[in-house]
């Protein structure tokens, strides 16, 4: 890697899962994850399940609100939203909304294989141009950065769990299939995550 | 209670039961609601830019332990269907709305007409709990016995304010 920071066209794609399960290794702290609709929630359900991860069966777009809701509600906790670059350019205004709030608790992860992988494969604005790191910025999210290879991944991510963000972290996928696919039993995930999270007992 | 405006028995209503996060997409009818909550500290207020936005944000507070409402107007509702259908009601996560009710007694703008007409429906089609706001006697227990019902039961709840409640919006 040289001493530029690395840009969607600089950035090595990645494997989705490779990186999900990097993340999810790191997390010692009890730091809640909401995975986002598409293949995004599914390679987080076959990473391993935590009680503190919450999976998306529909509300596209809603996995950085959700986040942004949980990390409101529990701000000693690191919350972490897994979005897919679809996802996020359906609710892009979403980002404006924490560039404005500036959560510190909040970690972003956009899982960016420029496609909607899930319903086919057809390019996203992100292949075209829409760089999401720099939306990002725009919007005031200071700490938003593409992740060069797998271990610039792993730091960017360590850097986010041990400093204030909000911090977006953004990584160009391969595409490949996901790993799992997750339970579709949407009062179960919820019940789990609130006993995660400790408000359900 | 002392209150004696709509936006007041509200505000003291959402206190009482602890529901302290509100976002929302502003609407002129609910000015006087939404003034009085940034102006007491207990409250977590704030604007989405969209309304399905400042839903998953309710959602995600209430299951991290804070409970919370999404202020709106008719065709802010509009755009819910597919994400009341697929995150509150099927997660179990008790939302609350209110809703300015625009396009009717009085609306001047068609669009706004035709849109309102729409939400009802959507409502009764996803079963979705919801009560129209129409007289100052009864904002306290509506809204009191809406709040209790979508927690105890652990579904969204909507509550319509009606421009006979708020006097509306008319055209001058
Ligand atoms: C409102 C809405 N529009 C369209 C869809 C269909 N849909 C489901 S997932 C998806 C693509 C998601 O793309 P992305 O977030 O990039 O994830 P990927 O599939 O690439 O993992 C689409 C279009 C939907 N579920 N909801």
């Amino acid at each position: 890697m040289n001493n530029q920071p690395a840009t969607r066209d600089t950035a090595k794609a990645v494997a989705r899962f490779d990186i999900t399960q990097r993340l999810v290794a790191k997390l010692h702290n009890e730091e809640a994850v909401i995975g986002g609709i598409g293949h995004t929630n599914f390679d987080l359900w076959a990473a391993g399940r935590r009680p503190q991860n919450f999976y998306m069966l529909g509300s596209m777009g809603l996995a950085i609100p959700i986040a942004l809701g949980v990390a409101i509600a529990q701000p000693q906790r690191k919350v972490i939203a897994l979005e897919g670059d679809g996802s996020l350019l359906m609710m892009l205004g979403c980002l404006a909304t924490v560039g404005a709030r500036q959560p510190k608790n909040l970690i972003m992860v956009i899982m960016d294989n420029g496609a909607y992988e899930i319903t086919g494969g057809q390019t996203t604005a992100s292949a075209q141009g829409t760089d999401l790191a720099a939306v990002a910025r725009a919007t005031g999210i200071a700490s938003a950065h593409w992740a060069a290879d797998e271990a610039h991944f792993e730091t960017l991510i360590d850097e986010a769990l041990a400093t204030p963000g909000p911090h977006l972290i953004a990584a160009r996928l391969t595409s490949a299939k996901p790993a799992g696919q997750t339970e579709r039993d949407p009062a179960q995930i919820r019940d789990r995550f609130m006993r995660g999270l400790g408000t359900k007992k | 209670m002392t209150e004696t405006t709509w936006h007041g028995i509200i505000h003291a209503t959402l206190k009482a039961h602890d529901v302290k996060l509100v976002t929302y997409v502003p609407d002129n009818v609910l000015r006087p609601l939404i003034e009085r909550i940034h102006a007491d500290d207990f409250f977590t207020a704030f604007t989405c830019t969209r309304e399905e936005e400042a839903v998953g944000i309710v959602s995600g507070a209430w299951m991290g332990g804070m409970r919370g409402v999404v202020l709106m107007q008719t065709s802010g509702f509009a755009t819910l269907p597919n994400v009341l259908a697929s995150l509150p009601v099927p997660f179990q996560i008790p939302v609350l709305l209110i809703v300015s009710e625009r396009g009717t007694l009085g609306e001047f703008n068609i669009g706004q007409a035709m849109v309102a007409r729409t939400m009802r429906p959507v409502l009764d089609s996803i079963a979705m709990e919801h009560h129209t706001l129409s007289r100052l006697d009864e904002v306290e227990f509506i809204t009191d016995r809406s709040i209790r019902q979508a927690v105890a039961t652990q579904q969204p709840a909507c509550l319509i304010l009606s421009p006979l409640l708020t006097g509306g919006k008319v055209f001058k």
